[in-house]
């Protein structure tokens, strides 16, 4: 029996002891990082082991874990998780160069525990065929009475409206924050919708005249159903202010972990020219490094100007956001 | 017969367009109890089923008090035929206590007037303190008793009992069978069982019906079947008995395959036919002093007698019922005689119901 | 009886299999030894109120639809016969094999504003056109209750069928309408099947997350999941989690206390059932009432997959869909006989120990079940990896992993999260075996394992085979405790269809979705076969016993 065990034993540590390898905690799904690590492997040697689970699964693994955790990194598709991961101790910080030249200040971590790798806007979509560009504004402005019975809206459960809230909460305060919410509720044509593309489609289907998604739901859409080209379509908000509102999808080096160096060779990577446009472009994502160009699909929806608050405040203010949400109503 | 509570004429039941039972007709007078007596397939149940109305006729009619209430293509709904029934396995309600079993098809009455009923019918049953019983808390024949009652309650124009003693142990099914039938006659119930037990059939009915091969084979008094059975099918049916050959003779009284002599009392069988002499164990009398002597092949005690068969020289077999205190041991020669009250006989070859009437002596015995 | 002795083994099996399923409740309920104030004082004032009412509402709104779906068709399936009646008794139970969320999907792109209904209907009648929203507590009552009805359709039809007409029948003959004789006798002598039934059905909705998410509708664990996600409080989300399991638990007790001293065991053999025939209208309004939800529950839905799936096909269908299908095969199977396992010992033991302590043991082992899946995940998580660490600590060994991402974890896992879905079928079952029979057979000299094998595993067929498919289908579905202790690439049709929903690519996620109805699908239809081949045998049998008895 003894034996038995040890044999046992032996046969999973061999499985584990493999040379160069990575391993990631993946809330990025499947189809958008295997072939990014595949040609990672392919042109280093170097495997990448994953496995792909929503962030908060993911964070109670680590901890539970603890130092006998198996990750190297943990990827995330916004910054509030990355940033609660590192506010928890799961995460330390990375002194790498390469990453502080290919990651702007504003998409990472004060602290480097964590790094942008793309950017995910979040924009105002609205019916041309409704509605003049040019009576678009802020996000602000869709408080105003004059949008009653016109917007739609994600609902409130998912990150990318909590990032958001948090940014207007860290641009004006509390107070302000809440009439603007409070004012989206008033305005609501139908009840929150549970993602994205359900409110593009409602908008072209003229049940809103307005709403607000993230930019690569709307490429995917129109990817999917070319015929509803002149009926949804995009506008920068904020763009005489603060900015379109950014998010981003990005990793961070676990405290644990036990391939370091390469994790961190796998990080920069990622940041690089050459793979950049591999992680943005599968999801019609913008690339974090200003070297880089976003795919010609996403480039033509022109150039705009985005927020440059740290994205680390959206993690910071999440919690205030949530509760805000609450208060004001926003289900 | 006016006023039979219950009349069949010429009914025909079966399932997916095959009949089961065919061309069945009998009735049954108010405060009679009926018995349909039959093999497993026989479709006794089925034509209780009929009865009830939970199975359409094919042809034929059911009248139920001179109405009727089935007929090709018609019946009256099962709730509306005043039909009581206890089922073979009891299916008493297993959520309600006994009381409320009994109750359940009191729904017209009110509440003092179902609890003075159902106290009363507890009571006739002998399970008056076992009212607020579950019915898994009693034996098998205090379930049939409670079955019994709660078909009782509603006083039914005809209780239908469909093997009500099939699921009880032998020794409790004689002594239930005599229980049930005074309940039954106290209560002045029209009533008709299915069984396929002759004993429970004889000990509970005033009538008894033979159902086989799809036919109501004789409905008859018990003592009638077993003494004038109308065909073979129904004498091999009822009590024990062998069939002995014999060949008739030109004054019409049969040569038995052993010499003996029986004279039917009818002698219209062909002359020179071979046939088929029913003897039944009590035919066979054990007498040292006759000629014909039998070897015993096996031997039965029960109790008062034994039931011996015996080999005789053809090699042919016979049952003697014989009192107990003659003993013989297996392999021993005993002198036997025929006793027969009257002589039952069929032709060779002729089976089921369109075989010709009987022959039937009502002349004294021959000695073998 | 046995003396309590002997039954000390029996007792220790129970208290095992409970212990393994209580496990992830200690983690969830050591929680509230650290209490979260703030988070707590904020979802005391602003989402709880509203939620309790909303989750109540959902709750016995699915519960009266899956009562009222399921014993009607059970009841029609069971005792009448009509044209279309042998399809449809199989084919009612295949809405089991879509996950609710993705019905709830389809439901919604069906016929919210942009669906394909509306849009035509405002075509024909003007683009103010309004219908009532879908994406409301009716519209998620509406489609939870077609996607668990099955539950109940599936336990009451055990019951109805073998004892359904006879209970008719009995009424009928003291004088009750058919229609009476339905709700005097029939329904109450199906009860705790249906019970069992709804209760999954209910434990399930307070579980669900995926669906109400889609359908707008807040309920307890979207406080649960705002607590852990957004609020970033893993403990306040268990904290409300362990009032899930009070929740389940009271359920329950009080099933069982309403149940009283009652027993449903019939007390006599069933007899060979013949179904009624229906006619005319009668049989038209059977055939399509059973039509109409097979449509709405399963074909119409099925049929949106299939359209995305073949558009998807070519870009996704992949090699490793076989190995997809196979594991996730093997999961459910192996969970399958697992369970079955489990609470046969647990559903043994409590009907023949009969105490509070073994009956408390039963219903803790079955109210994982109420848990959402993804704090349950955690719940058998955290123990294994503190096992683990232990393990690597104490021994110093040089690994991550010892038991942690093992297929062994993962079954342990989902037997926790499933066993009342194995456990209810199985003791309503064992409700069915007599006294009677157990003491004859015991005084045959059967007793202990042999009783179980010679006695009560022949009678308890139909049960196991019930408790086996909903778990196999269960777990084939099942999301969020495959992902957290699945091996590294071990990825199933489940986890694909996670993949693809969690970045909203539904269209996507059909494909995999499919492939996890059909491949659900299969075992049903074929169960189903079995089950009326055993019946059929069954009957046979019974009838050969009368005949040797006449002889």
């Amino acid at each position: 029996m003894k034996k038995l065990c040890v044999a046992l034993l032996g046969l999973v540590m061999a499985g584990t002891a493999a040379a160069a390898e990575v391993v990631v905690y993946s809330a990025r799904n499947e189809q958008l990082i295997k072939p990014v690590f595949d040609a990672y492997t392919q042109e280093t040697g170097v495997t990448v082991k994953f496995i792909t689970d929503k962030e908060g699964p993911l964070m109670a693994r680590l901890k539970s874990e603890g130092q006998n955790t198996p990750a190297d990194l943990l990827l995330t598709v916004d910054a509030g998780n990355l940033w609660q991961a590192a506010h928890a101790g799961l995460l330390q910080p990375v002194q790498s160069e390469a990453l502080n030249k290919n990651v702007p200040a504003h998409l990472r971590d004060p602290d480097n525990q964590w790094f942008g790798l793309s950017v995910r806007a979040r924009t105002i979509f609205y019916n041309p065929t409704l509605i003049k560009p040019e009576q678009l504004s802020s996000y602000e402005d869709l408080a105003d009475p004059k949008w009653k019975g016109k917007l739609c809206l994600r609902t409130s459960k998912k990150v990318y409206n909590q990032s958001l809230v948090a940014m207007l909460i860290a641009q004006h305060g509390e107070a302000v924050t809440e009439r603007v919410v409070k004012g989206w509720v008033a305005n609501l044509a139908a009840p929150p919708f549970p993602d994205d593309t359900k409110m593009l489609e409602a908008i072209a289907a003229g049940q809103c005249q307005v709403g607000i998604a993230n930019t690569y739901y709307f490429g995917r859409l129109l990817k999917r159903q070319p015929e509803l080209e002149g009926k949804v379509a995009l506008f920068w908000a904020n763009q005489d202010g603060s900015g379109v509102h950014v998010n981003v999808a990005g990793a961070g080096l676990t405290k644990y972990a036990k391939h370091k160096d390469e994790a961190v060779k796998l990080l920069e990577w990622l940041s690089s020219e050459k793979a950049q446009n591999l992680f943005a472009d599968e999801n019609m994502e913008f690339p974090v490094n200003p070297a880089v160009k976003p795919a010609p699909a996403v480039a033509a929806w022109g150039a705009f100007k985005p927020s440059v608050i740290n994205v680390a405040k959206a993690g910071e203010l999440q919690g205030d956001a949530v509760k805000l949400m609450d208060r004001a109503g926003y289900k | 017969m006016i006023g039979a509570q219950l009349q069949l004429d010429a009914v025909r039941v079966g399932y997916g367009g095959k009949p089961v039972v065919t061309d069945v007709s009998f009735r049954l007078a108010r405060g009679e109890i009926g018995c349909l007596l039959g093999g497993s397939g026989s479709g006794k149940t089925t034509l209780l089923r009929a009865i009830a109305g939970f199975e359409p006729v094919m042809g034929g009619e059911i009248r139920l008090a001179g109405r009727v209430v089935s007929s090709a293509g018609q019946a009256v709904p099962a709730h509306r035929r005043g039909v009581g029934m206890v089922f073979q396995d009891h299916a008493l309600f297993p959520h309600l206590s006994v009381a409320d079993n009994v109750g359940f098809g009191l729904r017209a009455l009110t509440r003092a007037e179902r609890a003075r009923r159902v106290d009363e019918l507890l009571a006739l049953v002998g399970l008056a303190e076992y009212a607020h019983a579950w019915p898994h808390e009693l034996s098998g024949g205090q379930q049939q008793r409670v079955a019994l009652a709660r078909a009782l309650a509603p006083r039914p124009a005809l209780v239908l009992l469909d093997e009500p003693f099939a699921n009880l142990d032998v020794g409790l099914r004689e002594r239930l069978s005599y229980e049930v039938r005074e309940l039954l006659k106290n209560s002045e119930s029209t009533a008709l069982l299915v069984t396929h037990d002759q004993h429970e059939a004889f000990a509970m009915a005033d009538t008894v019906g033979v159902l086989a091969d799809g036919r109501l084979q004789q409905w008859a008094r018990p003592y009638e079947l077993y003494h004038e059975p109308v065909n073979r099918r129904v004498a091999e049916f009822i009590g024990e008995g062998v069939f002995l050959t014999g060949r008739v003779r030109a004054d019409g009284c049969l040569t038995l395959e052993l010499g003996e002599v029986v004279c039917p009392r009818e002698r219209d069988l062909p002359v020179g036919a071979e046939v088929d002499v029913l003897i039944r164990p009590d035919d066979v009398v054990h007498d040292d002093h006759s000629p014909v002597t039998a070897v015993v092949r096996a031997r039965a005690f029960r109790g008062a007698q034994f039931l011996y068969t015996l080999e005789l020289a053809s090699g042919a077999r016979v049952q003697s019922l014989v009192p107990s205190h003659h003993d013989h041991r297996l392999g021993e020669a005993i002198g036997i005689r025929l006793e027969l009250d009257h002589v039952i006989a069929f032709p060779r070859g002729g089976e089921g119901a369109h075989q010709p009437a009987p022959a039937e002596c009502s002349v004294p015995t021959y000695r073998l | 009886m046995l003396s309590r002795r002997r039954l000390l083994p029996l007792r220790v099996a129970v208290w095992a299999v409970a212990s393994l399923a209580a496990l992830p409740l200690v983690v969830v309920l050591s929680s509230l030894l650290h209490p979260e104030t703030a988070v707590w004082a904020h979802l005391g004032e602003h989402v709880l109120p509203e939620l309790i009412g909303t989750t109540a509402a959902l709750v016995l709104g699915v519960c009266a639809g899956v009562l009222l779906l399921g014993v009607s068709l059970a009841w029609l399936t069971a005792v009448y016969e009509f044209p279309g009646r042998r399809f449809f008794n199989w084919a009612l139970m295949l809405p089991l094999a879509m996950p609710a969320y993705v019905l709830a999907f389809v439901q919604v792109g069906l016929l919210d504003f942009t669906g394909p209904l509306q849009t035509v209907l405002r075509g024909w009648f003007g683009a103010d056109l309004r219908l009532p929203e879908i994406r409301s507590l009716g519209g998620a009552v509406l489609v939870l209750s077609l996607s668990f009805y099955p539950y109940v359709y599936l336990l009451a039809r055990d019951a109805f069928a073998s004892q359904g007409q006879r209970a008719l029948e009995v009424a009928q003959s003291l004088g009750l309408t058919p229609a009476q004789g339905f709700w005097r006798v029939a329904l109450p002598l199906a009860r705790p099947w249906i019970a069992a039934g709804v209760l999954l059905a209910m434990m399930e909705t307070l579980a669900d997350f995926g669906a109400v998410y889609i359908f707008g509708v807040d309920t307890f664990t979207t406080a649960i999941y705002k607590a852990w996600f957004s609020l970033f409080s893993l403990p306040a989300a268990t904290q409300l989690a362990s009032l899930l399991v009070l929740a389940a638990l009271t359920l329950m007790s009080l099933e069982q206390w309403q149940r009283g001293w009652r027993r449903y065991t019939p007390t006599g053999r069933s007899q060979v059932v013949r179904r009624r025939r229906l006619t005319g209208w009668a049989a038209a309004g059977a055939c399509g009432f059973a039509a109409l939800v097979l449509a709405v529950a399963f074909v119409v839905p099925v049929a949106q997959l299939l359209i995305w799936a073949i558009e998807v096909a070519p870009q996704d269908l992949d090699a490793r869909y076989p190995a997809f299908i196979g594991r996730s095969l093997l999961l459910a199977v192996l969970a399958a006989l697992l369970v079955v396992g489990l609470a046969l010992v647990v559903g043994y033991g409590e009907r023949r120990i009969r105490d509070r302590s073994t009956m408390l043991a039963a219903r803790i082992a079955s109210v994982g079940y109420a848990i959402p899946g993804t704090v349950l995940a955690v719940g058998v998580f955290v123990p294994v990896a503190w096992l683990d660490n232990g393990l690597i600590d104490v021994f110093g060994l040089q690994t991550s992993a010892v038991f942690k991402g093992t297929v062994a974890v993962m079954l342990l896992a989902l037997a926790a999260r499933f066993l009342a879905v194995g456990l209810q079928p199985i003791s309503s079952g064992l409700n069915r075996v007599s006294v009677n029979q157990e003491q004859a057979a015991r005084s045959l000299g059967a007793a202990g394992a042999t009783l179980v094998w010679r006695l009560h595993l022949p009678l308890l067929r139909r049960s196991l085979m019930t408790a086996a498919l909903l778990v196999f289908v269960d777990v084939m579905k099942e999301m969020p405790i495959t992902l957290m202790t699945r091996p590294f690439g071990w990825d199933t049709l489940a986890v694909r269809v996670f993949e693809m929903t969690s970045e909203g690519e539904w269209e996507r996620a059909a494909l995999p979705a499919v492939a996890l109805v059909l491949v659900g699908l299969l075992p049903v239809i074929m169960l189903t076969r079995t089950a009326e081949g055993a019946r059929a045998a069954a009957s046979g049998y019974a009838g050969a016993t009368v005949t040797e008895v006449v002889r």
